[in-house]
C-alpha cells in the first residue's frame, strides 16, 4: 500500500536541503501530471463520462430540454436518429431526455448507497482495529456474518423489511457492503497503528481522540477512499439490479435499471430501449472502475 | 488435519447461526407484519374480522415477544424446519427445496462456463507473447464486471433468440435454454475469475522456481500448466465461495429475464408479497450455501498447498 500513500503525497513528506524551490517542483509535477493523462486517455475518458453523470444529474436541462414524463402518442417506437438520439418509448417519450433525467435518480442512491456503506463500515473498522481486545473480535465476527450472505440476498432481506423507494433500496444496497469496508479501514488501522509516529504521539501523551483523529485516520483512509470508488460502480450495478426488479422508483421515474425492465417488454421490435439505458449504466461503472484503478497505484507507481 | 477440519467445521456453524440471527434482526424490523399483509390482499382490510387476524397472529406466533419468537424460531431451525411460507401456506424449506433443483443446474452450470471461461481467457492472456493479443485479452474482464447481468442477458436474447433464432429466450425448454441463462450468469463470475487468476499467474511466472524450472529447459506449456497454475490457483479458488453466493444471488435476476422458474424467482416473488418467512428461508439457505463451499474450498486448500494446513491460522487472517 505504499503506492497508495505516495499518490497521497504522504511519503513526499520529507524535504531536506537540496530539494528544488516549492514553485520549481509544483511546475514539474503539473508538467508530470499532464503526461501522466496523455499516455492514458482511457482514464480522461472515463472522468469526461463520470463529469457528464454528475452534470446531468444536476442539470439535466444541459443536455436536453425535453421532457421525460410526456409523450407524443403519434412517434412511439422511432429509432434512435437525429430527431430521437436514443429513440423513443412505447408511449413516445424521449428515451435519451429520460436516460439523462434517470442520471439524478440512479446518482441519488448510488451516492447514498456509497456513503451508507462507508460511514457504518469505516466506523466499524475504525473502532476494531483502534480499540483491539474484545471490541475488535465482536465486531469481527458479525462483519464475517455479514460477509456470509450474499449482497443481493441482504439487500432484498432489508428491502422486504424496509419497503420499495430509490432510497430504501440505496440503504439496501449500502448495508450490504458494509463488512468489505470494516475490513479495509480495519486493516489499514492496525498497519498505521504499528507506525513509528503513532509510538512517538503515544509517548509524548497524546491523547487517544488526537492521536486516533489526526496520525491514524489521515493516514489509513486513502485505501478506503479508493474501496469507495470502486464500490461507487458496484453500487450503480446492484441498484440497477434491484429497480430492475421493480423495487426502485415508481413507474413514471425514469430510474435508469426501470428504464431496462420497461424496455424489455418491447425487446423484440425496439432493441434501443433495453440497449441504450444499459449501455449508460456500463459506461459509468466502467469509467468509475478505471478511475479507482488509476486512485490505487497506477499514478504511484509511475 | 484433522484438527484443522474440526475447527472449520466449528466456524461454519457459527457463522450460520449467526446468519440465522441476523435475518430473522433485520425481517423484525419490519414495520407491518406479514399476517396484516396477508389479510389486506385480494379483499379490504376492513372486511377482515379482527378476531381472525388474531387468530392468525397467534398461529404463526407473531403475538409473542420477539426473544421468545426468537428462541422458537431457533428451535424450529435447529431440527430444520424454517415456518411456513405466508403466501404459498407450506413449509419454506418444501417450497426451497422445489425450486432448488432448476436453480441448481443453472448455478452449476454457469460457475463451470465462468471457470472454464475465465482460467481459458486467464491462461490465454498470460500465455501468449504477443503483446497486442495480451492486452485485449486483459481489457475483457474489466468490461465484463462492469456490465448489469440482466442486461446483458437481454441482450443475449435479443440477438440469439430474436434475431439469430438460434437459442429459446424463455422458459425451462431443456439445455437448449440453459444456454442463455448459463452464459448470463457466467459473466461478471467469468471475469472476476479471469482478473483473480491473470494476476496471481502473472505474480507466479515471475518466481525463482520458474526460473528456475525454465533453466531446466521445461517447455512454456509444461511450466505455464504443471509449475505456476497449480500455484496461482490458491487464490482464484478462494474467491470461490464467494463467487458461489454471486452466482446465486444474480440467479434471482438471471431467473427473472428469462422467465425460468426456480430459487430466484421465487425469491423476487417472496420479497414482492412481503413473505418474511420465505425471505428468511432464502437468506438462510444462501448463507448455507456460502458456508459449505467455503468449507469445500478450506478443505481442498491444504491439498493444493500442504503449508496451509501446517499454520492451521484462521484464512480470514488480518490483513
Amino acid at each position: 500500500m505504499s503506492s497508495t500513500l505516495d499518490a497521497l503525497g504522504v511519503l513526499d513528506a520529507a524535504d531536506g536541503p537540496g530539494v528544488p524551490e516549492p514553485a520549481a517542483r509544483r511546475r514539474a509535477g503539473a508538467a508530470r501530471t499532464v503526461r501522466f493523462l496523455l499516455r492514458r486517455p482511457g482514464l480522461v475518458l472515463s472522468v469526461l463520462v463520470l463529469a457528464a453523470v454528475a452534470l446531468a444529474s444536476f442539470w439535466p436541462g444541459l443536455f436536453t430540454s425535453r421532457d421525460p414524463l410526456t409523450g407524443v402518442p403519434s412517434q412511439a417506437f422511432r429509432a434512435p436518429g437525429a430527431a430521437h438520439w436514443f429513440g423513443t418509448d412505447e408511449l413516445g417519450r424521449d428515451l435519451y431526455a429520460r436516460v439523462v433525467h434517470g442520471a439524478a435518480l440512479s446518482l441519488k442512491a448510488t451516492l447514498i448507497a456509497v456513503a451508507v456503506s462507508f460511514a457504518a463500515g469505516g466506523l466499524i473498522g475504525l473502532l476494531a482495529g483502534f480499540a483491539g481486545r474484545w471490541i475488535d473480535d465482536v465486531l469481527m465476527r458479525c462483519v464475517d456474518v455479514l460477509l456470509s450472505i450474499p449482497a443481493l440476498f441482504l439487500s432484498l432481506a432489508l428491502v422486504t423489511a424496509l419497503g420499495y423507494g430509490t432510497v430504501k433500496v440505496a440503504v439496501a444496497v449500502g448495508v450490504a457492503s458494509v463488512a468489505t469496508f470494516a475490513r479495509v479501514m480495519r486493516s489499514e488501522v492496525l498497519r498505521v497503528r504499528q507506525a513509528v509516529f503513532v509510538e512517538a504521539a503515544r509517548s509524548c501523551g497524546t491523547r487517544w481522540y488526537a492521536v486516533l483523529g489526526r496520525h491514524v485516520l489521515p493516514n489509513a483512509i486513502g485505501p478506503v477512499l479508493v474501496l469507495a470508488t470502486l464500490d461507487f460502480g458496484t453500487a450503480v450495478l446492484a441498484v440497477s439490479s434491484l429497480s430492475f426488479l421493480g423495487y426502485g422508483a415508481a413507474p413514471p421515474a425514469p430510474e435508469w435499471g426501470t428504464l431496462i425492465s420497461d424496455g424489455r417488454n418491447y425487446l423484440a421490435n425496439a432493441w434501443w430501449m433495453t440497449a441504450l439505458p444499459g449501455l449508460t449504466i456500463a459506461a459509468t461503472v466502467l469509467a468509475t472502475n478505471r478511475i479507482a484503478r488509476a486512485l490505487d497505484g497506477e499514478r504511484g507507481r509511475r | 488435519m484433522r484438527r484443522y477440519a474440526a475447527l472449520r467445521l466449528a466456524q461454519a456453524a457459527g457463522v450460520l447461526w449467526a446468519a440465522y440471527t441476523v435475518s430473522f434482526l433485520v425481517l423484525d424490523l419490519l414495520p407491518g407484519d406479514p399476517v396484516s399483509a396477508m389479510a389486506g390482499q385480494g379483499a379490504d382490510q376492513a372486511g377482515i374480522d379482527p378476531a381472525q387476524i388474531a387468530r392468525l397472529k397467534s398461529q404463526y406466533g407473531f403475538d409473542e415477544p420477539v426473544p421468545v419468537q426468537y428462541a422458537h424460531h431457533l428451535g424450529r431451525a435447529l431440527r430444520g424446519d424454517l415456518g411456513d411460507s405466508v403466501s404459498a401456506g407450506r413449509p419454506v424449506t418444501s417450497v426451497i427445496g422445489e425450486a432448488l433443483p432448476s436453480t441448481l443446474q443453472l448455478v452449476v452450470a454457469g460457475l463451470a462456463l465462468a471457470v472454464l471461461l475465465g482460467g481459458g481467457l486467464a491462461l490465454a492472456a498470460t500465455y501468449t507473447s504477443r503483446r497486442w493479443l495480451r492486452q485485449l485479452l486483459l481489457s475483457l474482464p474489466p468490461l465484463g464486471v462492469s456490465v448489469p447481468a440482466f442486461w446483458a442477458g437481454l441482450m443475449l436474447v435479443e440477438v440469439f433468440s430474436f434475431r439469430a433464432r438460434l437459442l429459446p429466450a424463455f422458459g425451462n425448454g431443456g439445455p437448449r435454454g440453459l444456454i442463455l441463462p448459463a452464459v448470463t450468469l457466467a459473466i461478471p463470475t467469468g471475469a472476476v475469475v479471469a482478473q483473480v487468476l491473470a494476476k496471481s499467474l502473472l505474480t507466479t511466472l515471475d518466481e525463482p522456481y520458474v526460473q528456475t524450472a525454465r533453466a531446466k529447459g521445461a517447455g512454456r506449456p509444461r511450466i505455464h500448466l504443471r509449475h505456476a497454475l497449480r500455484n496461482a490457483s490458491l487464490p482464484a479458488l478462494t474467491v470461490v465461495g464467494v463467487l458461489v453466493g454471486q452466482l446465486m444471488a444474480n440467479s434471482v435476476v438471471t431467473e427473472t429475464v428469462f422467465s425460468r422458474n426456480g430459487l430466484g424467482r421465487v425469491t423476487a416473488a417472496a420479497v414482492t408479497a412481503q413473505d418474511i418467512p420465505l425471505v428468511q428461508g432464502v437468506v438462510v439457505f444462501g448463507a448455507l450455501v456460502f458456508v459449505l463451499v467455503n468449507l469445500a474450498v478450506d478443505l481442498l486448500c491444504p491439498l493444493l498447498d500442504p503449508r496451509i494446513a501446517a499454520a492451521g491460522g484462521r484464512r480470514w487472517s488480518p490483513a
